[in-house]
Order: C-alpha cells, then structure tokens, then sequence
C-alpha cells in the first residue's frame, strides 16, 4: 500500500468519544428513523425548548486521546510534592492491601454498582457492607452501626440532630456540648450545621461542661486532636442524670487498643474509617461511620443494611427501614444524607477481613509502640510532651522559636507536622511508619543533639502509654468472616465470590432514571491509584499542592463554562450535601443583604425527597408545589404560593429538566417569578446530564445547581458512593461559598464549613476532569444528544406495550422515561416490584422503582448503552409484558407464576421437584441472551418486612447460613 | 372492602376510636383500611402513658415498608395504656386492627365529643367504600 502525501491525519488516531458513546453512527441513523427524525439535531431541537438553547458551543479544550489525556494528567499529578505527612487531625496514612486495591479499588465489577436497592442481585456488597457494620459496631462496642457516611465532620453533625431527636427534653433552642479539643474541621461544620438549625453550639473544655435544661448532647473527640487519652466516664453519668446524651468522635484503630466508647457510656460513636486502607486522596473519598446503642436503633441516620430471609427462608440481606429515608419522609426526615461512601466501606471491611484482629491489633499495637519511642526520644531530648495518655499522637509544647526552627527542619526533611499553635507541634503516626521514619523525626527535634538511645530501643523499654484504666478487655472482629480469610488466595476467591454475585456495569446496563450510570472509563479511573493523588494528606501546606491545585482550578473553570456560573465550592461530598450548601449559600447571601427573615422554600411535589429535607436542615420552611398531568410545575399553584409567601420568600428548589424527565417550557418564567419576589432559585443538576453544551443553568436564570459528578461526570457509583456533588454559583452568591478552618479558603463571607475537607474528595476529581479532557466541547455535547436519543428511542419502542407517565412536547421526553406498570395491579395483581424483580430472571437491573411516581419505574439509558444493550432491554421489558398478559388473559395461575415467584436462582431451578405451572428454561432462559451469559440472583425474592420487624444489622452466626442450606429453620 | 364495624367511630385521617366499658376511656387503633394502604407494618411509635394529647396532636408513628404515617390522636385526652404487644408483633396492626392491633387507651376529656367524629358510614364514603 502506498501512503499519498497530505491525507495522513496526525492527530491521536484514537479519539475517546466513540468509546464512551455507544451506539454507532449507524445505529444513530435506524434510531431517528424509528423516531421519525431526519437528523439528530431535527431532534433535539424538537425535545429541548428553543428558548433555553445555548447558541454556541462550549468553550473547553479540544478532546484528547486517552493516551495523551493520561500523559496530560501524569503532569499534573508529578507536580504535587508527597512528603511525610504526620498532620493527624482525623487522617492518617496506611497501607492498602494491594488484595484490595486491584480487587475493588480498582474493580468495575465493584465500583459501577449502584445502591443496592434491588437486593437481589446485590448480595455481595451487602455482605461486604454488614462486615464493615459488624467491624464499627464491635470495635466502638455500640450495638448497631450504619453502612457508612461521608466524612467525620458530617457523621458529627448528623449526631448533634441525632441527639435533638432522640433526647426526651424538647428545649426550645437545644444546646450541644462540644468538646475544643474536638478536630478543629469537626467543630466548624458542627456549628454551621447547628446554628441553621437553631441549635446553640458550646464549644469548651469536657470537664467543665454544665448539663442544663437545654442541653441535649455532648461531642468529645476520642483520643483528642492533641492526641490525649481523656477519661469521660464522669462526663457520660452527669449527661445521663440530666436526659442528654453523649457522642464519642473516635478513632477507630486506636480503639483496637482502648476502652471503646459504647463500654465507657457514649451513646453514639461517630469517625472516620481511612486509616482502615483507604488513601488519604487530599481529603478523600473515605467513609465515616456512625454507631449507637440498641434502643436508638430507629434514628440511625444513614443506610443501614439488615438481615432478613427470602422466600424460601433462606437468610438474605438487604437496605433496613427505609422510611426513615427522605425519599419517604421528606421534609420530615431528620437528615439529608442519600449517597453515602459504599465502596471505600467496603475496603475498610474488607481491610479487617483480611487482617483479622489480631493483625490489626498488631498494627495498632506497633504504630502505639513507635508513638512511645517517639515520645521517650523526644523527652530525652528535653521536650515537653503534653499529654501522658495517648495512642498514636503526641504534641510537643516547645517556644515559638524552636517550634518554628523544627518546622522548618522538617520541611527540609519532606516532612510534615502539625503546627497545632504557635507553640505546640503536633505529630500522629500511622500504619506506615518506620522505625527510620521516626529516627529521621527525632533528628528533626534533635538539631545538633542526640537523643543518646536509638529509637527501636526506646520503643521497646519505656512503658506502654495507653494507663491500664484504659486498656481495651473486650473482643472485637469476632465473626467468622474475620477469621476465614486471612491468605491472600483465600481473601482474592472470597472478593470475586462476592462480586459474582452482584450485578454491576461489567454484565448489563443499569438503566436507573436520575442515576445516570453511564460509563466510567478505565483511563478516567487510572490516576486514581497514584500516590501523587492518594498519598498526599488533606492538610498538607499548599505549596506541595501545586497539582492538586491546577487540577482544582481547570477542572472548576470547565464546570463553570458548563453551567454557565460564575464560581464553583468542590466541598460538598454528594448532591445532597450540595443542595444544602447551596441553599445555606443563598441564606448567608439573603442576611447580608438584610433580608435574613427570608425563610420559605417553595419545592414542586415531584421533587427528590433530599429537596425538602436539605431545606429543613438549612432553617427553612418547606411549601410544596403542585405538579401538573404532565409532571411540570402547576404555574397556577406556582403563582399562587409565590403571591402568598413573597415577603418570606427565600428561594425555589427546581430539578431541570424535571424529575420526570421532561424539558419545562416555563423555566425562564419560573425563575423571573421568583426573584420578582425577592428569592432565588436553587437547580437541582441531578438531571444535567440532558443539558451538558445544549443549555446552562446560569443562563436560564438559576442562581446555584449543584452538580452530581458521580452522574454526569463519570465517577462511577461505587455501589452507593463515593459522590461529589460541587455547587455552581452566579456572581453575588461568590463571597458566601463555604470555607475551611484549617485551610482557609479566603471567602469573605463564607457561610460556614460543610465538609472535613476543603475540597471534599479531591482524589476522585481526575476523573471528571479526564472525562471533559477526553470529550471535548463537541464530545460532551454529542454525548448529551445521544442519551436524549437513547432515551427516546426506548420510550418508543416500549410504547404500545406499556404507557408512559409523562412527556413533553411531540410526545418527546429528554434523557429518561418513565412507565406506568400501576395499572397492572388490578389487571394481574402484579406489582412494580414482581417487574423489577423478573427483569433479574433476564439478566437486568430494574430502573428505578417508584420514583418520582410510586408504583412507576423510569428509565434512563444514558449515551453509553449501545443501540444492542438497549434492544436487549427493551426486548426484556416486552417479554414481560406479555408474561403479564398471560396472568391477565388467565392462561397462567394468579399467584403461582413467572413475576410473584421471581427473582429465580439456580437452587429454586435445580431442585428434583419442579411443580411450578411453568418451565424451569422459561424461568432461567428467557431470551437467548440469558443463555449465553447472566447474573444469578443469589437469593430469592428478599422479604421487607420480616427484615424491618426482626432487625439485625451485624453478621449473623455462620451457622445460619450451614442450617439454612441444609434447609433448616 | 375494608371491615368497617358500626359501632366504631372514625376520622379522616383513619384512625378508630372505639368507646369501653369504663365511662371516658376509649381504644384509639387505625382502619382496616388503613392498615390494608400502608402494607406490612414493620413498626409502631407510641407515646408514654402519661402523655396528654390535644385533638389533632400527632401521637405516634406507624411504619410500614415503603410508607411511614403519623399518628393523631382523634380527641383530646391523655394515654392511659399502650399496646406493648405491638413492640414484638407490629403485624397486629394487619392482622386485627380493631383487636389484637389496638394502639392505645385514651382518658378523653369530654365524652360527647365522640359524636364530633365520622360514622362508619361517613368514613366508608370518605375512602369511596
């Protein structure tokens, strides 16, 4: 072959955006015929209003290849500086089992789940998910312990409404108690959090706490930020005497060595679980937990996975009492919280999985015995050490000159400490540290000295500094599951046991409507693992963060280009947490401008139920707004409630384009209403995935949106986090963005500290800006047409045999659907869940079941689903449909048939007896597809209720599992 | 249909209230109908005995799997007993909501106010019965 000279395209022959997209540009052309399109543009211009289009394109960098992206972002990342970070304050550095890291760290089969709501199929993280229950729950020595939270400021938070709520007294403005030498970032976000919630903060010292009338909790941080070991039995008698109640904020591996807090009277334990082999990652992802004693079970914030049987009375776990949720109890629920961090408490499980207790008493034993040598070495050396009790933190009192002089020696050095004050330096040591790495930190203290001794030596003979009053006597990670895989052989088949059988994006589409599980793209994944982005400690100075820092700045001007907003806060850690900020943004925006009275949130009834519930937590006051026949706000219910409550008005809550997927025409006019009335409006972005380069929040009148990058932007699920969910904000909302007390941000008048990092979880940022990079401004566009097409293109071809709930203009809808399956509960007694739960059988995870509709399922494709995957779904849906013909018709048994008796696994197919009115290959096979390959249910069809009556959210006794599969009860 | 008994007095938020023996006190417990919207009943917050009630005041909580409702008390008085069974056995509620599943007795301030309340016939046409 001879190349002619000109035609050869030097640009990466291999672009990213026919990756990430599926259908080929063929399958585009059979699509719009099927829609009756010419072209996709024909198209779009009939689904999206004319009147909010963006008339030009996006100005973002050109797409890159994966190659150069990666090459790009391997820049970036070589420009943040990893010193030894002993910085503490909650963080602490550690050793991921690289069992772990390959096996779900860096596993699509873990990390593309979503929340595992069908339980079914997502037996496997749910039993992961419990063992990390099990593990808070013994090592806090409290009874019962939730699936995670977002960090340990949140957790702290949510424990302060925990006690308003639990606590008999109802004072009219409650007092919580928190302890200074709580973690400086804990104590911010408690206080903002408080005041909007008309709670009184008192921050001071425990032991002079007063326990009056209107107090309804304390906060003691367990060992303290200054590392001390504290006595808080007398504290925990006094709270108790006077109806309140106490929260331990503790860390987890030094309670493999001290008394945990549930055997020294806390009532709540709430923490961080990073240290348990989770990357640093500048702040995070990293999951909290939150753990409280028996009788406060029902106000556990948070998912909780429980233990229920199936219906064969096999034991099978699933999410327990979700109406304490806020997709049930909106504006009456008592926290925010949706997303949580499943895959990071998956890791931590699966870290004392594979540990055991005894390894990880090794482990906390070594880093305590290293902090003793640290200390001797230290004294020796004429230091003054603060604190006689401790585990793994120490802090050296010295002057203002030598503190400064030792500082500067370790920075020389590479090494970070903690500059707690002037005069205090503060050190915490961790899983990682060596007994060189603490020479090299006596050296610094040392200057010209010697400490006389070597450090192993010291180690050694200086006498344990945990007093024996504090010594832990009780046992911990005594389930089996702690004890059975402890080679990495054994630890590997037990992960990928538990993958199997769960359905992830690595064996079907997810169609979820309002998840967007769209691809999350290994190169995008890649620099997650780098320790240029893991090792580096959340606190650490800023001049070691150069990469993080112009990862930060371009990934926030793409985001602002996006919406269309003026500045972007990464700090909230999930949509949910977005919208709180958010509104609190326009609250701080509302006082300053002197109209702080200003407490109406007007929310439309098709809201998610986080709308209302952040509103409550924010200080304001939920009206609700009807929605039409069509799902778009109801304008004259709209007008009317704005009318009513203009004096108060201080803003709107609206999804766009709506929760029902479809493009509101009265948006601009919605918006316009509203700040007419002195409000502003609050976008809810969950959905922005229909808008990406074809409209911006900023232009069509919004004032902030959060955005929810595990969606739109490709960090992936992770089962049920980690989230991000960054706010946008116009111009006069900029000075009132949140800030960070220990990393000050410089806002003006911020409105306070969301988070307990400055940036929420920076370490999952390369992917969004990798997944922009490898776009492009027409990439990202073209993907938000696509998943508009997708979108319509199954609504198509599933009507006539179901009926759609609503649409918009042409009968068009935008980037999801959603399908009446109510009906079918008079016609064959068949429900949403015998759907979702059949569509396992054909080897799918439902939409999602009951939002915003009850009994309705919406579908959502997104532009990575190849025209293939979404015919296979769609055939699915319409095989069931006719299944349920047959019960409608009466050709099958009303009760005994395909849909009430699924999900099927293998053990309901392989038993010698078969007297079920249909075939066993009708009930596996149902397509062909399904022979060639599928995810088996593990269990069968999980009982709710039986779970909520009899809940028990730690590992039950492996024997349950022996008798069960014996078949016995 | 729903069992609707007669001699049982209902509001439109479907709680029962069901007179006894003793002059003044009542059973409070929810429809049959009710209990037959919310589904499995997983569990039930009552108050303390003790607690006085204004009408209309919230006095609970029932949760069923996939709904949560509040509780209100359909006149004014204070609690004299609970039903502590449904602690153990919240399935009362679907099982016999008008016996096993009763809620709790109510010491009503004043006795003629129960004709304030809906009549089995009125209630059977507020749920379209």
């Amino acid at each position: 072959m001879v190349m002619s000279e000109g035609t050869t395209n030097l640009a990466g022959a291999d672009d990213f955006v026919t990756r990430h997209i599926g259908p080929r540009p063929a399958d585009v052309e059979h699509m719009l015929e099927v829609l009756d399109y010419p072209s996709l543009d024909a198209l779009i211009d009939a689904a999206v209003p004319q009147e909010i289009r963006l008339d030009r394109p996006l100005e973002l960098p050109a797409a890159g290849t994966e190659y150069d992206t990666l090459r790009a972002i391997r820049d970036i990342a070589s420009r943040n500086r990893v010193f030894r970070s002993y910085l503490g304050m909650g963080y602490a550095d550690c050793i991921v089992p690289p069992v772990i890291q390959r096996n779900v760290l860096e596993n699509p089969g873990w990390y593309t789940a979503y929340t595992p709501y069908q339980a079914e199929i997502a037996q496997g993280r749910l039993e992961a998910l419990l063992a990390f229950q099990t593990a808070v729950s013994q090592l806090t020595g409290l009874a019962v312990a939730n699936a995670s939270l977002l960090d340990e400021a949140t957790a702290a938070a949510e424990a302060m409404a925990f006690s308003v709520a639990v606590v008999k007294k109802r004072p009219k403005t409650p007092v919580f108690l928190v302890d200074h030498q709580c973690h400086p970032q804990t104590i911010a976000v408690v206080q903002t959090r408080g005041a909007c919630r008309g709670i009184t903060i008192e921050v001071g010292d425990p032991h002079g706490f007063t326990f009056g009338p209107d107090v309804v909790g304390a906060l003691v941080q367990y060992p303290s930020t200054e590392g001390k070991l504290e006595d808080f039995r007398s504290l925990c008698d006094r709270a108790h005497d006077s109806g309140a109640i106490v929260t331990a904020a503790a860390d987890l591996l030094a309670l493999a060595l001290v008394v945990p807090p549930g055997d020294w009277g806390a009532d709540v334990a709430v923490g961080n679980t990073q240290r348990f082999g989770v990357p640093l990652g500048y702040g995070g992802p990293h999951a909290a937990f939150f753990a409280t004693s028996e009788q406060y079970r029902r106000h556990l914030p948070g998912r909780i996975i429980g233990v229920t049987q199936d219906a064969a009375g096999r034991p099978a776990l699933r999410m327990a009492l979700q109406t304490r949720e806020q997709h049930i109890r909106r504006e009456k629920a008592t926290s925010n919280i949706c997303t949580a961090q499943v895959l990071l408490a998956v890791m931590a499980g699966m870290y004392c999985v594979y540990h055991g207790p005894e390894r990880i008493q090794r482990i906390a034993e070594r880093v305590h015995r290293l902090t003793v040598g640290l200390a001797a070495a230290l004294h020796r050396l004429g230091y003054e050490i603060a604190h006689d009790a401790f585990f793994d933190t120490i802090t050296v009192v010295t002057d203002a000159k030598r503190a400064a002089a030792v500082h500067e020696a370790a920075t020389a050095q590479q090494v970070n400490l903690r500059p707690t004050s002037s005069t205090r330096i503060g050190i915490t040591l961790d899983e990682t540290t060596s007994v060189e790495d603490v020479e090299t930190l006596v050296g610094i203290f040392a200057g010209d000295r010697s400490a006389g001794t070597s450090v192993a030596q010291l180690a050694d003979q200086t006498p344990s500094a945990i007093p024996a009053d504090f010594a832990r006597t009780t046992s911990y990670l005594t389930h089996d599951c702690f004890a059975l895989y402890h080679s990495e052989t054994e630890m590997m088949r037990y992960l990928k046991r538990l993958e199997n059988r769960d359905l992830s994006l690595t064996s079907a589409m997810i169609p979820l409507g309002s998840c967007t599980m769209k691809l999350n793209a290994a190169a995008e994944m890649e620099p997650v693992s780098w320790p240029e982005f893991g090792a580096v400690h959340p606190f650490a100075p800023r001049e070691q963060t150069a990469g993080y820092a112009q990862l930060l700045e371009e990934l926030g001007s793409y985001l602002e280009e996006i919406t269309g907003f003026h500045a972007i806060s990464f700090q909230p850690n999930a949509g949910a947490q977005g919208e709180f900020t958010g509104l609190l943004v326009i609250r701080a925006f509302q006082q300053a401008h002197g109209e702080g009275h200003r407490n109406v949130c007007l929310i439309p009834t098709s809201a998610h139920g986080t709308n209302p519930a952040s509103a409550v937590m924010a200080g304001l006051t939920v009206v609700t707004v009807k929605t039409d026949a069509r799902g778009n706000v109801d304008m004259n219910d709209f007008r009317a409630k704005v009318e009513a409550h203009r004096d108060a008005l201080s803003a709107l809550m609206i999804t766009y384009p709506s929760t029902h997927g479809v493009f509101e025409t009265t948006i601009r006019e919605i918006c316009d209403l509203v700040h007419a009335n002195g409000g502003q409006v609050y976008m809810d972005g969950a959905n922005m995935n229909a808008l990406v380069g074809i409209c911006r929040p900023g232009d069509i009148g919004t004032d902030v949106c959060h955005l929810n990058l595990h969606k739109t932007f490709s960090i992936p699920h992770g089962g049920g986090g980690p989230g991000m969910g960054p706010i946008g904000v116009a111009q006069h909302l900029t000075p009132f963005l949140p800030d960070h007390p220990v990393v000050p941000l410089n806002i003006e008048q911020s409105c306070g500290t969301v988070a307990s990092a400055p940036w929420g979880s920076p370490s999952i940022l390369p992917i969004s800006w990798s997944y922009i990079r490898m776009m492009g401004p027409e990439g990202l566009t073209q993907a938000t047409k696509i998943a508009i097409l997708n979108a319509n293109y199954v609504a198509r071809r599933l009507v006539g045999h179901y009926d759609l709930v609503y649409s918009g203009r042409d009968g068009l809808i935008a980037h999801e659907c959603i399908i009446d399956t109510r009906p079918f509960k008079t016609s064959a007694g068949v429900d949403v869940t015998d759907i979702a739960t059949r569509l396992m059988d054909y080897g799918f995870h439902a939409p999602t079941v009951s939002f915003p509709v009850a009994g309705t399922m919406m579908v959502e494709p997104t532009e990575s689903e190849s025209k293939r995957e979404l015919d296979r779904f769609c055939d699915a849906m319409i095989a069931i449909r006719e299944e349920i013909r047959e019960i409608e018709e009466g050709r099958t048994d009303p009760e005994d048939n395909l849909l009430h008796n699924a999900p099927h696994t293998l053990e309901d197919l392989l038993t010698d007896e078969w007297n079920r009115p249909y075939s066993r290959e009708r009930a596996a096979f149902p397509t062909a597809a399904t022979r060639a390959h599928k995810v088996w249910p593990a269990v069968g069809r999980a009982n709710a209720a039986y779970g909520d009556r009899h809940l028990i959210c730690t590992c039950p006794p492996m024997e349950a599992y022996e008798l069960a599969a014996h078949g016995v009860e | 249909m729903s069992e609707l008994p007669d001699d049982l007095h209902y509001t439109e938020e479907h709680e029962y209230v069901k007179p006894t023996d003793e002059p003044g006190t009542v059973i409070v417990g929810i429809t049959d109908y009710a209990q037959g919207e919310l589904g499995d009943v997983v569990y039930v917050d009552l108050p303390d005995v003790g607690t006085k009630c204004a009408q209309m005041d919230v006095f609970g909580t029932i949760e069923a799997v996939k709904a949560v409702s509040d509780l209100f008390c359909p006149l004014a008085g204070e609690v004299v007993e609970i039903n502590t069974s449904l602690d153990g056995d919240p399935a009362l509620v679907n099982k016999d909501p008008y016996g096993e599943g009763w809620m709790i007795k109510l010491q009503i301030q004043s006795p003629d106010a129960l004709t304030q309340l809906l009549t089995a016939a009125d209630y059977a046409q507020h749920i379209g019965e």
